[in-house]
C-alpha cells in the first residue's frame, strides 16, 4: 500500500511499487486522461504533472512518486469550469481524434506555469517529445498561444485558476 | 459503463414515446439485409438506397426528442458533429436538440465501412433526405389537424406552425408508425441560401470531453468487473508455435487465463500491469519456428514489378493528329506505410448466455460482425458490434483484429467483460501497412509545349484486405483451425484502389493507362487514406512538373492548359493566388516552391496545395516552411471541419513523404515503434498552413477526407525539385535522399 497524491487527493494505492504510474492512474483511480500511447515514452500521449514538471508517465514507476503532487488534466478543470488551457483547446477547435491532446496540453499546461510568456519557438522545442499523427499541429500551436492569451487575462482579473502542483 | 457513448445507447434503449412502437419494427427487420424486401422506390438518395425506410435514420419521441442514427463511425473527423447540422437544419430543430448515434449492429443501418470519403456523401445525404422528408410527413400530419393546406404552414424549433400562430410540436405529432415508411427518391430540401446550420463552424460536439479527461474512447471503458488481456503474437509472418510452457504464468499476481489456441497466445489479468507482465513472461516462454520470406526492402522496384500481376488497361484515348516531339520517361515508387495510430489497438468483450457483444473502433460493425462470428462459429445474429471511438485509424488499422482478439479470448471466459489492448510493437508489426506502390510513366510533348500523348503504368497490391470473412482477421488466421487469408481481389473502378486517381483529369488527346495488379503479398497490406491515390498523385503531378520544365511553362499555367473542368480550374487558380503564386518566380535562396492538384479518385472533392519548402544543402534536411491549399468539397456542411481535415492531410501527407517507410529483413518487420519509424515531430511543423474552402451552395455533398494526401505530397516533392534542381522519384524524399541527389 502506498499512498499517492493526484489531483490534491490522496489515494491508497495496491499496486507493485515497479508499475508505471500510467497504470496506477487509468487501472487503480480510474482516471482517462493519461493515454497509453507507446509504453517506451516516445509519444507522450501518456503525459502527466508531476510536482510541476511534465513527466512521461509509462515510464515512471510508483516506487519514485512517495510523497509527490501528481496532476491529470482532470485536474486542471471540468466541461463545465474549464482551465485556460481547457478552454482555449476547445475554442481552437485542436483536436481530431484527440488522443494525443491531453498529454499535449499537460506539458503545454507545465511550460506556462513555469513561463507565462513563451516564445513560439520554446513551445515548439517543448512539444518536440510529442506526436500527433492527425496532424493537428498547427492548431495545437494556435490553442497554446490562446491560453497564453487566456491565463493573461485570467490573471489580470485576479482570478485564481487552479494551478497544477 | 463510463464512456458517454454508452450512456446514449442506454437512453436509446429505455426509450419511451410514441415512435417507439415503429422504432422496435425497424431494429427487427429494417436494419438487417435480410430484412423482408421492401416494395422498391427507385433510387432513393445517398445509403437510403441499403436502408430506405426513414426510421432507419430518424426516430422521434413523443417528448419531442429527436436521435439520429448513422451506421458511419466516427473516426475523429468530425462528421458527427456534421451530420447533427445536416439533420437540425432539414429537420428545422435546434442544433442542440438532436443526437447523433454512431454504427451499432443492434441500432443503426448497414453502411459497410467508414471509408474513402464518402460518409458525408453516402450517410449525410441519407440524414439529409430521411430529415427533409420526416418534416415533410410532420407538416402534412398537422395540416390534417389544422385543416389547412400544407403549403400555409411553416416550420421552427421543433413546432409546425399555423398563419395564425398556433403552434404543434413534433412529439405531438408523431405517431407510431409515421416515419417507418420507405424514402422516396426526391426531397423538399431546402434552399441552401436559408441555411441557418448547415455552412456554420459549429464547435465539434466530441472536443469539450477529449479536452477534460471525459471517457471519450474505447479504451477508456471500464465495465464490472472487467479483466485485462493482452496477446503475444509470433515474432513474424506464418511463425509456427513449437513450445510454450505456461504452468509458471498461470501463477503469477492476477493471472486468470492463459489462452492458447495454435499459434494464437493470450493472456488475462485482473488488473492491466499484471496482464503486461504475464504478457512478457509468455512471450519469453514461447518457441517459435520462423521462415524467411520477405521480400529486399531496398529493391521493392524490381520486387514487386517481378511478381505475376493480372494487367488491364483501364483508360484509352487516341487522337492520331496530335504528334509528340519530345518524349519523356520516369519511374516512382512507394515503400510500404504503416498507419501508426497513435493509440495502439483495443477492443472490450463481453460473452453472455451466448451472446457476443463487442465494443470495437473497427470502420465497419457489420463486416466485423460477419467476420467474428463466422471466426467463433456463431451466427451473426448472436454477435453484436458496438463503435465506440478510438484512436484515429486512416484507414484499415488493427481495429478489427483487436475486436476478433478480444471476442476470441471472451468467449472463454464467459460473463466476463475483456478488454484487449495491443501494445506499440504489435501495432506497429501486424497492422495491415499501406501496400507498397510502383508507377512508370511516359509523355511526350508537341511543338506547342502540350502533352500529346501519356503512358501511365501502376503495379500495386489491393488496397483492401478488410473483414467481411474471419480470415482477414489475425486471430482467425492464428487459431488452431485456422481461416485462410482470402483472396486479394482489385477495388473497382471508378473509385478503384491501386489505380485509384490513376486515370488522369487533364485533358490528352492520346493517353493510355495500365493497371498492373499484383494478387501476392508479401507483407500484409490493406487500405491506408486515400489508398493508391496517394502515389499515383504522387507521381501524375511530380510528372507533370517534369513535364513544364521540358516545355520552359510555369506549373500552374501548364496544368491550366489541360484542364476543362472549371471547379478544378477555380481550385487552382485559388491555391496560386493565395499563395502568391507568380509564373517566372524565384523562391528565396536555399528555398523551392511546388504546386500541386487532384479530384480524389476524379470524383469527390478538388484540392490544390501550394508549398515552399526549405532545403538545407549541407545536410540535405527539407522543410516545409508554408502550405497553402484551395478545396472543393461542394456544399460545406462545417467550414471549420472542412479546414480541419485538410490542415491534417497536409500535415500527414508530410510526413509519409518526407520520412516514412516501413522496414523489414528477409523475415520480420523491423520498424516496431517510433524509433524504427519515425514520423512527423515539432520541429518540423511549418509556419503556416492556409487552407481556402470553396463552398457551393446546393451541390452534393463531395468527401474531403482524403483529397489533400496526394496533392500535398507531390507539392511538396515539386518544392524539393525547385529548390535542389534534382527531382526525387522515390518516397520517401528523406534527407539522405535529397543529399545525394544534390552531392550527385
Amino acid at each position: 500500500m502506498m499512498t499517492l497524491k493526484v489531483n490534491g487527493q490522496n489515494h491508497e494505492i495496491d499496486a507493485d511499487p515497479d508499475t508505471p504510474l500510467l497504470y496506477v492512474l487509468r487501472d487503480d483511480i480510474k482516471l482517462n486522461a493519461a493515454k497509453f500511447g507507446c509504453g517506451l515514452g516516445q509519444c507522450g500521449s501518456c503525459t502527466v504533472i508531476v510536482d510541476g514538471n511534465a513527466v512521461l508517465s509509462c515510464v515512471t514507476p510508483l516506487l519514485l512518486l512517495e510523497g509527490k503532487q501528481v496532476t491529470t488534466l482532470e485536474g486542471l478543470g471540468t466541461i463545465e469550469a474549464p482551465a485556460p488551457i481547457q478552454r482555449a483547446f476547445m475554442e481552437e477547435q485542436a483536436a481530431q481524434c484527440g488522443y494525443c491532446i491531453a498529454g499535449m496540453m499537460m506539458r503545454a499546461q507545465a511550460l506556462l506555469q513555469k513561463n507565462p510568456k513563451p516564445t513560439d519557438e520554446q513551445i515548439r522545442a517543448e512539444l518536440e517529445p510529442h506526436l500527433c499523427r492527425c496532424g493537428t499541429h498547427m492548431r495545437i500551436l494556435r490553442a497554446v498561444h490562446r491560453a497564453i492569451r487566456l491565463m493573461d487575462t485570467a490573471d489580470a482579473s485576479s482570478a485564481t485558476p487552479r494551478r497544477a502542483q | 459503463m463510463n464512456a458517454p457513448v454508452i450512456l446514449d445507447r442506454r437512453r436509446v434503449l429505455a426509450g419511451g414515446g410514441a415512435l417507439i412502437v415503429s422504432f422496435s419494427l425497424a431494429e427487427a427487420f429494417a436494419q438487417d439485409q435480410a430484412a423482408p424486401a421492401a416494395v422498391p422506390v427507385p433510387n432513393p438518395p445517398g445509403s437510403l438506397k441499403g436502408s430506405p425506410f426513414l426510421d432507419s435514420w430518424i426516430r422521434i419521441d413523443a417528448d419531442g426528442s429527436i436521435t439520429v442514427f448513422t451506421g458511419k463511425a466516427e473516426l475523429g473527423q468530425g462528421f458527427k458533429t456534421a451530420f447533427q447540422q445536416i439533420a437540425a437544419e432539414e429537420l428545422d430543430v435546434p442544433f442542440e436538440s438532436l443526437k447523433v448515434v454512431t454504427a451499432d449492429t443492434r441500432f443503426t443501418a448497414n453502411e459497410g465501412y467508414t471509408s474513402g470519403s464518402n460518409s458525408v456523401h453516402d450517410s449525410g445525404t441519407a440524414i439529409q433526405n430521411a430529415s427533409a422528408q420526416a418534416r415533410e410527413l410532420l407538416v402534412a400530419e398537422a395540416a390534417r389537424r389544422f385543416d389547412l393546406p400544407a403549403e400555409n404552414l411553416r416550420t421552427e424549433s421543433g413546432s409546425v406552425i399555423s398563419p395564425d400562430g398556433r403552434r404543434l410540436g413534433y412529439g405531438e405529432l408523431v405517431a407510431a408508425d409515421m416515419l417507418h415508411v420507405q424514402a422516396q427518391p426526391k426531397s423538399k430540401l431546402k434552399d441552401p441560401a436559408s441555411f441557418k446550420v448547415v455552412g456554420q463552424a459549429v464547435p465539434r460536439v466530441d472536443i469539450p470531453a477529449k479536452v477534460t479527461g471525459g471517457a471519450a474512447y474505447v479504451q477508456d471503458m471500464r465495465l464490472p468487473d472487467m479483466v485485462h488481456a493482452r496477446v503475444v503474437r509470433p515474432p513474424s509472418y506464418g511463425a509456427q508455435l513449437t513450445d510454450c510452457e505456461t504452468s509458471a504464468i498461470e501463477k503469477l499476481p492476477g493471472v486468470v487465463k492463459v489462452i492458447r489456441d495454435g499459434n494464437f497466445l493470450a493472456v488475462v489479468a485482473k488488473k492491466e500491469f499484471q496482464s503486461i507482465k504475464a504478457m512478457n513472461a509468455l512471450s519469453a516462454a514461447a518457441k517459435w519456428k520462423e521462415t524467411a520470406g520477405l521480400p529486399k526492402q531496398d529493391d521493392l522496384l524490381r520486387a514487386l514489378t517481378g511478381l505475376p500481376s493480372q494487367d488491364s488497361t483501364i483508360f484509352e484515348r487516341s487522337n492520331p493528329l496530335a504528334v509528340g516531339q519530345k518524349i519523356i520517361e520516369a519511374t516512382y515508387t512507394r515503400p510500404y506505410q504503416a498507419h501508426g495510430s497513435i493509440g495502439p489497438s483495443c477492443a472490450v468483450a463481453q460473452f453472455v448466455d451466448g451472446a457476443m457483444t463487442v465494443w470495437t473502433h473497427t470502420q465497419g460493425v457489420y463486416p466485423d460482425r460477419q467476420g467474428i462470428a463466422e471466426m467463433l462459429r456463431m451466427p451473426p445474429a448472436s454477435v453484436r458490434c458496438i463503435h465506440v471511438e478510438g484512436s484515429g485509424c486512416y484507414g484499415h488499422n488493427g481495429a478489427d483484429d483487436a475486436a476478433a482478439d478480444a471476442a476470441l479470448i471472451a468467449r472463454a471466459l464467459p460473463g466476463l467483460p475483456v478488454r484487449l489492448q495491443w501494445t506499440r510493437e504489435q501495432e506497429h508489426a501486424w497492422e495491415p501497412f499501406g501496400p507498397a506502390m510502383v508507377t512508370k510513366l511516359k509523355a511526350s510533348l508537341d511543338g506547342n509545349g502540350a502533352i500529346s500523348d501519356w503512358n501511365f503504368e501502376v503495379w500495386s497490391n489491393t488496397h483492401s484486405m478488410r473483414p467481411g470473412g474471419a480470415g482477414a482477421m489475425l486471430a482467425a488466421q492464428h487459431m488452431a483451425q485456422p481461416f485462410a487469408v482470402p483472396a486479394a481481389k482489385p477495388l473497382p473502378l471508378p473509385e478503384g484502389g491501386g489505380d485509384r486517381n490513376a486515370i488522369p483529369i487533364y485533358k490528352f488527346p492520346n493517353a493510355h493507362v495500365v493497371h498492373h495488379f499484383i494478387p501476392a503479398m508479401p507483407l500484409r497490406i490493406s487500405a491506408m487514406r486515400s489508398l493508391g491515390a496517394y502515389h499515383n498523385v504522387f507521381s501524375i503531378e511530380s510528372f507533370m512538373d517534369e513535364l513544364a520544365v521540358a516545355a520552359g511553362a510555369d506549373p500552374v499555367e501548364f496544368r491550366l492548359k489541360h484542364l476543362d473542368d472549371p471547379r478544378a480550374r477555380d481550385v487552382i487558380e485559388k491555391a496560386a493566388q493565395a499563395f502568391g503564386w507568380q509564373k517566372g518566380q524565384k523562391a528565396p535562396q536555399g528555398r523551392g516552391f511546388g504546386f500541386a492538384f487532384a479530384r480524389y479518385k476524379n470524383l469527390a472533392a478538388y484540392c490544390a496545395v501550394a508549398t515552399e519548402v526549405e532545403v538545407n544543402r549541407e545536410t540535405g534536411r527539407p522543410r516545409l516552411v508554408r502550405a497553402v491549399a484551395a478545396v472543393d468539397s461542394g456544399q460545406v456542411v462545417n467550414p471549420d471541419g472542412l479546414i480541419n481535415q485538410i490542415e491534417g492531410a497536409i500535415m500527414q501527407s508530410m510526413s509519409w513523404t518526407l520520412y516514412e517507410s516501413v522496414t523489414f529483413d528477409d523475415t520480420r518487420i523491423t520498424s516496431i515503434d517510433w524509433q524504427t519509424y519515425p514520423i512527423l515531430r515539432f520541429n518540423a511543423v511549418p509556419d503556416s498552413i492556409e487552407v481556402h474552402v470553396i463552398n457551393r451552395p446546393g451541390q452534393p455533398f463531395l468527401g474531403s477526407g482524403e483529397t489533400g494526401q496526394g496533392p500535398a505530397a507531390a507539392s511538396i516533392a515539386n518544392a524539393i525539385a525547385d529548390a535542389t534542381g534534382k527531382r526525387l522519384r522515390h518516397l520517401p524524399l528523406t534527407r539522405k535522399r535529397i543529399k545525394d541527389a544534390i552531392d550527385a
